[in-house]
């Protein structure tokens, strides 16, 4: 039976190969949408693991969340140097990373923090950052770079690079007196660590001397010499990564610093900034998921029509099967199979398709947002979304069946169309 | 259950008609095939041939009258024992459109083996493989079995799709093989080709054949002919009813 269905589809083709791609499509779009989603949030899980505390200025936590985490968006306002000393100065912290934003190369964020950066960021699953080439920034003009930054501009230690103030692509102006020397290539991590250009805070400083007021300063500028020798305190950074020695002080150390007198600071629970998030995308990503199942309807209702339509040019084919023993039950069968073999090679090609787009679709991620989407085997929600999709193949294929059911104990043996 | 003595086809004191209120288009007292016969059987359209072939082959049931064919009155059959019966007892030949376009010639000679396990165990009784009978019968046929196996039948010409058809009637040896005009599209240096091939496989397989035909010419092949007038009784079936022929 399954022999003869399957010859049947062959000869026609065109209408099955139609039918399968609509089925494809809509598998490959429903996965694809359900791998974004849950490969987004896990990428952005891994990307703080270990910080107990995010602060910043005053603003939404989502906000600070995104521009000082993942790099999204800009500050409003900075933390002035002597409130980062001073929260540094609390008994309950055990580190802060310093962050300082502001500053691009050739797209790619320029990150001014310091050495405690290396020591204690963390992604993934509490992995430390580790160096494929070269080292930790050492001098004022050193940088260490991240993964992609290194391929995509095939940077080598020991490179020089000029920075530039703003954050777009194309610079207006570029800080272009004082060069930077390439000190170190980290290893890839799947966050926006792999985007960025590290550099200390003092160089962040020192890239801003000779400005004043958002405009260089006339003349030849201050050498690398002179600039050395100058004091590059840091007067303000963007954000900070703080990690407190006990856990269970976290809620009193956020209180403590959202209720800070000197300045309004922001401090934020990663996890439940990103919870946040999560609700507030969830409401897109519910909207995308619900046309993906009517796509898939779409589709099944494509292969009923396929199949419905199909029929009457087939009262022949039915009568021949009749006419040497089959019966009106193989006549159903039949359909069936033909209807389940449609939704079967639907599903098939549309696995392919969809790793074909989840891996062009994870280049175009990781070289835009620094997120990871990695190929992986169906896990159980896919296996229950294809699962779903063959059931409803197969009842969307009951009603032709039906139809070609009745008709042939209608026709019984005639053949006289 | 078959008995030599018997006749293969008993029909007696059978009435059809399409509903109940019109009067029947069959009434035949009594019709007999006896075993091995090759009965021709004439009748001009509408005079109800293929009510009568659909009724023995267990297409349609009489309101009245019993009908036995190989030692089963059909009355007794449910309906999918019917279609059993007939694929394990009848090969039926139609006038075209005998063959599933999209498979192979051998895949349309065996398809009745697919539904029948005896049309099957018969093939294969004298030793043969299904296969192998498969290729004897289509060389029986004029169709060279190396040549034609495995061609799918829609590049066969019309000649040739009749011989599968009869080939495939023919697996199996069921005791009864009804042919409805399966020569009216072929020319007429064919038919008589096609004849006696059909009665040399007939022998052999010692099968009884209901030919149905409006060429009076092919009659004199045939051990007995009947025209369809003579036994059937009823005074509305020769009404111009283009459906029932």
């Amino acid at each position: 039976m399954i022999r003869i269905a399957w010859k049947s589809l062959c000869s026609r083709w065109p209408t099955a190969i139609l039918a399968v791609l609509a089925i494809a499509m809509s598998v490959a779009l429903i996965l694809t949408v359900e791998k974004i989603r849950r490969d987004a949030r896990d990428s952005f899980t891994q990307t703080v693991s270990g910080t107990d505390l995010v602060i910043g200025a005053r603003s939404g936590s989502v906000q600070l969340l995104l521009y000082s985490v993942f790099r999204i968006g800009n500050a409003t306002n900075n933390i002035s140097w002597e409130s980062v000393e001073d929260i540094r100065s609390r008994t309950a912290i055990d580190w802060v990373i310093p962050l300082s934003l502001g500053d691009s190369h050739a797209g790619f964020r320029v990150l001014g923090t310091n050495l405690d950066y290396f020591e204690h960021y963390r992604f993934g699953n509490k992995r430390l950052l580790t160096f494929s080439d070269g080292e930790r920034f050492d001098d004022v003009f050193d940088a260490v770079i991240g993964s992609e930054v290194a391929a995509q501009l095939k940077y080598q230690v020991d490179d020089n690079i000029v920075v530039a103030h703003g954050t777009g692509n194309a610079s207006l102006v570029e800080h272009d007196q004082q060069p930077f020397r390439i000190s170190g290539i980290l290893k890839p991590t799947g966050t926006p660590v792999d985007r960025a250009i590290h550099v200390s805070l003092e160089g962040i400083e020192a890239m801003h001397i000779d400005w004043r007021n958002g405009a260089a300063v006339k003349g030849e500028g201050t050498s690398a010499e002179e600039v050395r020798a100058m004091d590059l305190k840091p007067t303000a950074v963007t954000a900070l990564l703080v990690g407190l020695k006990s856990r269970a002080t976290v809620f009193r150390e956020q209180r403590a610093i959202n209720t800070y007198r000197a300045e309004p600071l922001l401090a934020i629970l990663p996890g439940i900034a990103l919870q946040e998030l999560w609700n507030l995308v969830s409401v897109a990503e519910m909207a995308l998921m619900i046309v993906s199942v009517i796509v898939v309807v779409a589709g099944l209702v494509n292969l009923m029509s396929v199949l419905l339509a199909g029929l009457n040019e087939r009262r022949r084919e039915m009568a021949v099967l009749r006419s040497v023993g089959a019966r009106p039950a193989h006549v159903f069968l039949l359909l069936c199979i033909e209807s389940t073999l449609l939704t079967l090679g639907g599903i098939a090609a549309g696995l392919a398709l969809h790793y074909i787009l989840t891996a062009a679709g994870a280049l175009f991620l990781q070289q835009r947002f620094g997120l990871s989407i990695l190929l992986s085997l169906p896990n159980s929600t896919d296996i229950k979304i294809l699962a779903s999709v063959a059931v409803a193949g197969l009842l969307a294929g009951m009603i032709p069946a039906l139809q070609a059911y009745r008709k042939s104990l209608a026709d019984g043996l005639s053949q006289k169309i | 259950m078959s008995n030599d003595n018997q006749p293969i086809v008993q029909l007696t004191d059978v009435h059809y008609s399409w509903n109940r209120n019109t009067l029947p288009v069959l009434s035949i007292h009594e019709f007999a095939l006896d075993r091995a016969e090759h009965v021709f059987l004439q009748g001009p359209s509408g005079s109800g041939k293929t009510t009568l072939l659909s009724l023995i082959a267990a297409v349609l049931s009489p309101q009245q009258g019993t009908i036995v064919i190989d030692g089963q009155p059909l009355a007794e059959l449910r309906s999918s024992e019917r279609d059993q019966f007939r694929v394990d007892r009848i090969g039926l030949v139609f006038q075209q459109f005998n063959l599933l376009p999209f498979l192979s010639v051998a895949d349309n000679v065996q398809l009745s083996c697919r539904f029948s396990a005896d049309r099957k165990a018969r093939a294969c009784e004298n030793g043969l493989s299904l296969d192998q009978e498969t290729d004897r019968l289509l060389d029986a046929m004029q169709l060279s079995a190396a040549q034609f196996r495995n061609r799918p039948t829609s590049h066969l010409s019309v000649g040739q799709q009749q011989r599968v058809a009869v080939a495939r009637a023919l697996i199996g040896r069921p005791p009864l093989i009804i042919a409805d005009e399966p020569t009216s599209s072929l020319d007429s240096d064919s038919r008589q080709a096609f004849l006696d091939l059909l009665f040399s496989e007939l022998e052999l397989a010692g099968s009884t054949l209901l030919f149905v035909s409006h060429d009076a010419a092919l009659a004199s092949s045939f051990d007995r002919r009947i025209d369809l007038r003579d036994i059937n009784q009823s005074v509305s079936a020769t009404g111009p009813d283009g459906e029932l022929r």
